[in-house]
């Protein structure tokens, strides 16, 4: 590589476009489009008497509405199961407008298409529609209980579920010097994107031919879905991911409801439609994730050392399935960690609520399964007095474990097997880090000072990058400029910086002379989507393998032109040269002339490559045979499994015993990705996703009424923490390449919200001296705590109180 | 999330703006943060929205020995920075830097947040807490009236339809006292979980002789509680504040919402109203010092 930008803090080339206000998100497109509204059930659980729209005729400016009696073909159909799995053996999707039947409030029920958003919205006021209310499951216990059913046919409520077992846990439990039990929540939270999702469409009747914009993670298969459901062929649609204003997993759902009646509209009026999403409707009408009962029984001997592990989640799905039983499977799988598990058995129920669906958001079931195992190792070392971190380190896979086969099968199919790591590395940077040494002086520091302090950590190991393949097409034009496509969508992670780091460094070129599209189905039609930590992983190696391609076409070309041997050539700063012969070179834009034979000439460039521009060898075609005209690869990257990253958090955090307040006054990261394209944008994604770990651990929950009403559908009181919330945070980092893949990394997208949870109970449980089994916590649930007599005491506190360290 | 539809009016002087609110459904936008929202969720729906910002000299602070007059188009940065109003009833800007964000309080009035009559604002409190009145405009002409009479429930007043608070009048602090104002917010600038603001007043030789308080976010409209008799003539240095925060625990009414138990607002308001009284009294010393 002779322009080395891989592995350098490269300023994000489209920051300047997206914080200057050029971004182009969904609702800058179609300033004459129709729009559309819903009404969405007001009722958590309801049968649909009738549908009176008469009141809304009189609106002007109405175009049309749509119930379930104007949908027709695949689309009167349920929304697909997008992944079924053999253990997902009663899986519900909705309607596209609901069919009879409402089971969360805000499901859509009618579409109203009008000139604009408030007529639109003028004429749903006004649409009556009757409902006879059912029976309403809200949380995951009451889905257990099953004293009523969300679907009338699935009386237990459960949808799938799901079991791996690596041995047999029971008699190595029974034999175990000891065990211990436990039960703990973690509540629900969202993506919550800046922007929310949205669609336009446009219908051309000339050549029958559909072109939709949407804010997707996943713009291929969006693409498919429209021309299943809307029996289109392939070849009459194209789905374009614009500027994307965050996904954080809620947009690789597809199609969204709204992703195909938009289009219906569109067809059918002939006119071009948008609907965007208001903050109301993403939060009662998108998805959560996280909710989950954890039943938890170890074995481990007198050293923590585990010697058997059985976990029993019931994980709450929502009212539908339609992402299969992803996060299940990955809260099962991940659960493990950094850690040697000798027998390991987990069965995840996933059980329905009359709630918003569940589907995946960053960490997607990981922080659930770090908050699982990590809280137990909290336990065991509380149990026999040791320090947690000694407690961890005895479990560790040691770094010359690897491959390290846990015998679990992933979200992908594939076996658990992590490629590389080096885990205990991690632990004795973290513990430097903080300063994990000195807990015990700042803890009495912070007594003196009136304030209780606690410290606490958190390990993860996490899948990233799974298959089935991206791709990625490298052309180089005779302008020098380099096109760089894949087909997986960008939703702010900075893909236009980093894979034309990528292709700069592979071919020898000026950054400045690289073009990134991505997610635009005209561009490139072969993609899977932009979650698990994959683009980076998946889209980056496809990208580095089309620019191998290309650089090897342009030397053999220019090994023509300069008699040499490609061998002997090299690419450097746009410059195909022979190796220590300065002088001796072809610009690269001018291989990518001669590449392609022309008749021709429109320009100057073109001149060089007509057909008597050079004497030509008469024996042979312009285009050898095998040979394609131009200077341009596509290639592929599809991975034999997952590979894994890891890291390891720890929090320091200080709490008011008089008004129970919750500082969290350091923050360390320690975090191994492999190899690292861009470290600036690295840090940006942990600095994020500690972000959303401190919401969720602190902040941010789903708040049902019994009634199945979300009460706090709004950013007033759906606490997303503040910049004023989020600690400084402390970074260091780990490499240990990936051996799976040519560029060597892991994937980094998710990593930083993981381990929030567990580290934050942790800490707030060491501060405080009594257990914590239910997150996230405020103020509020922290003071029924600490003075309920029910609340148990961690023995490490008793211990304390005992040697008057804490009184 | 788009407002039902509202005839909108931006008069010129305050009789056309009262002309105009004497139609059925007509309501006043002065700022905004507060009406806008609920109107984009269709919470409120006012047939005329009578836009008040163009019509002058609402936007004045007055500021006299006795009182501070704050017209209804001071916005509550413009209260906050304002000096002279500081000098003479410092909980003004100790109040105001609590409301919200700068971008809110760049928008936002003191009196809409008082008219508004969120028993969640701070400004409704500090009405309330330095005995202030409001002056409200009719076709009729002018009227004071005084907090006790203006706040009539949660967002409810006893303004009649037609009506415009044009000013709020938030009398000086007496001497030999001081204030402060705290909060507990479950994010910097939310609304808070529990505020309290308080007046310690001393007598001449330093003895705690006066104490008030009146919180945020507890109870249903602002009140002031009268929590002298806990601490009253202890000398201002050794006063058992903590026995005040216990009295006002006694006192005080509070709601159980998604953010807070009522259990917990009151903990805060004992907790709050010991630590700003200590705050009040020092402050209180140092001004009797001076005066």
């Amino acid at each position: 590589m002779t322009t080395k930008l891989f592995g350098e803090p490269v300023r994000r080339r489209e920051d300047q476009r997206l914080i200057t206000g050029r971004g182009r998100y969904l609702d800058d497109i179609g300033s004459k489009a129709l729009a559309a509204a819903f009404v969405r059930s007001p009722h958590a659980h309801a049968r649909i008497v009738s549908i009176d729209v008469d009141e809304a005729l009189d609106v002007e400016g109405l175009v049309a509405i749509y119930t379930y009696e104007d949908l027709t073909g695949p689309m009167a159909e349920p929304l697909p199961v997008l992944i079924p799995h053999p253990q997902l053996h009663a899986p519900r999707t909705g309607f596209p407008l609901a069919n009879g039947e409402v089971n969360h409030v805000g499901e859509p029920v009618v579409m109203v298409v009008a000139t604009d958003r408030y007529v639109a919205e003028d004429a749903c006021d006004r649409i009556v529609v009757t409902y006879e209310e059912l029976p309403v499951v809200v949380g995951v216990d009451a889905a257990r209980e099953a004293a009523h059913a969300v679907h009338e046919e699935i009386p237990d409520n459960v949808a799938a579920r799901h079991h791996q077992e690596t041995g047999d846990v029971e008699p190595v439990l029974a034999s175990s010097p000891r065990t211990l039990s436990f039960t703990q929540y973690i509540e629900r939270s969202a993506c919550m994107p800046m922007e929310g999702k949205g669609v336009h469409a446009k219908w051309d009747p000339d050549d029958s031919s559909l072109r939709v914009y949407t804010s997707t993670q996943a713009s291929t298969s969006v693409r498919a879905a429209i021309a299943a459901k809307l029996e289109l062929s392939l070849d009459a649609v194209e789905v374009i991911a614009p500027d994307v204003g965050g996904g954080f997993g809620v947009k690789i759902v597809h199609p969204w409801p709204e992703e195909l009646l938009v289009p219906m509209a569109a067809i059918n009026l002939r006119h071009e439609v948008k609907w965007t999403e208001d903050r109301r409707e993403h939060f009662i009408g998108s998805a959560h994730e996280r909710q989950q009962r954890q039943e938890i029984t170890v074995g481990y001997d007198d050293d923590g050392r585990i010697t058997a592990l059985d976990v029993h989640i019931w994980h709450d799905n929502g009212a539908y399935t339609p992402y299969g039983i992803i996060v299940p499977i990955v809260t099962a799988t991940q659960l493990v960690g950094p850690y040697a598990i000798p027998v390991y058995r987990v069965v995840v129920e996933s059980v329905f609520t009359n709630t918003v669906i569940v589907t995946p958001y960053r960490g997607a079931g990981r922080p659930q399964g770090c908050y699982a195992m990590e809280r137990t190792m909290d336990r065991i070392a509380d149990e026999l007095g040791l320090d947690r971190s000694v407690v961890r380190e005895r479990n560790l896979i040691q770094p010359d474990q690897f491959p390290y086969d846990h015998h679990l099968t992933f979200q992908d199919g594939r076996p658990v097997i992590y490629d590389s790591g080096d885990y205990p590395g991690l632990l004795d940077k973290l513990k430097d880090l903080v300063g994990w040494s000195e807990a015990e002086r700042l803890r009495e520091e912070a007594e003196a000072r009136g304030r209780l302090l606690g410290v606490g950590m958190a390990m993860y190991v996490e899948g990233t990058g799974p298959g089935p393949y991206e791709g990625g097409h490298v052309q180089v034009l005779g302008s020098g400029k380099v096109l760089v496509s894949t087909g997986l969508t960008s939703q702010g992670q900075g893909h236009e910086t980093a894979f034309a780091q990528i292709v700069a460094s592979e071919l020898g070129v000026p950054i400045e002379d690289v073009e990134v599209t991505t997610g635009d189905t005209r561009r490139f039609g072969y993609a899977v989507g932009t979650f698990a930590s994959r683009a980076a992983v998946m889209s980056g190696n496809a990208i580095a393998l089309a620019a191998r391609g290309v650089r090897e076409k342009a030397l053999r070309i220019a090994a023509d032109v300069l008699e040499a041997s490609p061998e002997d050539l090299e690419i450097d700063a746009g410059l195909v040269q022979v190796k220590g012969v300065p002088g001796t070179s072809i610009p690269l834009r001018t291989v990518a002339v001669l590449s392609n034979p022309l008749r021709y000439a429109f320009d100057e460039a073109a001149k060089q490559a007509t057909q008597f521009a050079k004497a030509g060898d008469d024996d042979k075609p312009p285009v050898a045979e095998g040979d394609a005209p131009g200077l341009e690869h596509r290639d592929y990257y599809s991975p034999i499994r997952s590979t894994f990253a890891s890291g390891a958090h720890a929090a320091i955090v200080e709490i008011d015993p008089a008004t129970w307040e919750i500082d969290v006054v350091k923050y360390a990261v320690v975090h191994d990705c492999g190899n690292v394209v861009n470290p600036m944008i690295v840090e940006g994604q942990v600095h994020g996703g500690v972000a959303q770990g401190v919401g969720g651990a602190l902040y941010e929950r789903m708040a049902y009424d019994a009634d199945g009403q979300l009460q706090n559908a709004s950013f007033m009181d759906f606490l997303m923490p503040y910049a004023s919330e989020v600690p400084d945070i402390d970074i260091d980092h780990q490499q240990t390449p990936s051996p799976l893949n040519p560029l060597g990394i892991k994937g980094a997208g998710e990593a930083g919200v993981i381990p929030g949870t567990a580290a934050l109970a942790s800490a707030i449980e060491d501060a405080v001296g009594r257990r914590i089994a239910a997150m996230p916590i405020s103020p509020t649930e922290l003071y029924d705590l600490v003075r309920s007599p029910d609340s148990e005491m961690t023995a490490t506190a008793g211990r304390r109180a005992g040697t008057g360290v804490m009184a | 999330m788009k407002p039902a539809p509202f005839r909108y009016a931006d008069p010129s002087t305050l009789g056309e703006a009262l002309a105009v609110l004497s139609d059925e459904g007509a309501k006043v936008l002065a700022g905004g943060q507060s009406l806008l929202p609920l109107l984009s969720m269709r919470l409120a729906a006012p047939a005329t929205l009578v836009d008040i910002n163009r019509i002058p000299d609402l936007d004045a602070v007055e500021v006299t020995d006795d009182a501070v007059t704050v017209g209804a188009l001071v916005r509550h940065d413009a209260l906050l920075r304002h000096g002279g109003a500081a000098a003479v009833q410092p909980l003004l800007g100790r109040a105001t830097a609590n409301v919200a964000h700068p971008a809110i309080r760049n928008r936002g009035t003191t009196v809409g947040s008082i008219a508004h009559a969120d028993p969640s604002g701070e400004m409704t409190s500090v009405l309330a807490l330095t005995d202030g009145s409001v002056t409200v405009a009719t076709t009729a002409g002018s009227e004071v009236v005084g907090w006790r009479d203006f706040f009539v429930g949660p967002l409810e007043t006893s303004i009649p339809a037609g009506a415009v608070v044009t000013a709020a009048t938030f009398p000086a602090l007496p001497p030999r006292s001081g204030t402060a104002f705290a909060e507990v917010a479950r994010r910097k600038g939310d609304y808070a979980v529990c505020g309290a603001g308080v007046v310690v007043t001393l007598s001449e030789d330093r003895r705690v002789e006066r104490v008030l308080a009146s919180y945020v976010s507890v109870g249903l409209t602002p009140e002031v509680h009268d929590l002298t008799e806990a601490v009253a003539g202890s000398p201002a240095e050794k006063a058992d504040w903590a026995a005040a925060g216990a009295l006002a625990r006694t006192l005080v009414d509070p709601d159980t919402d998604i953010h807070a138990s009522a259990d917990y607002r009151r903990l805060l308001v004992g907790v709050l109203t010991e630590r700003t009284l200590a705050d009040a009294a020092a402050e209180a010393g140092a001004r009797a010092a001076r005066e």
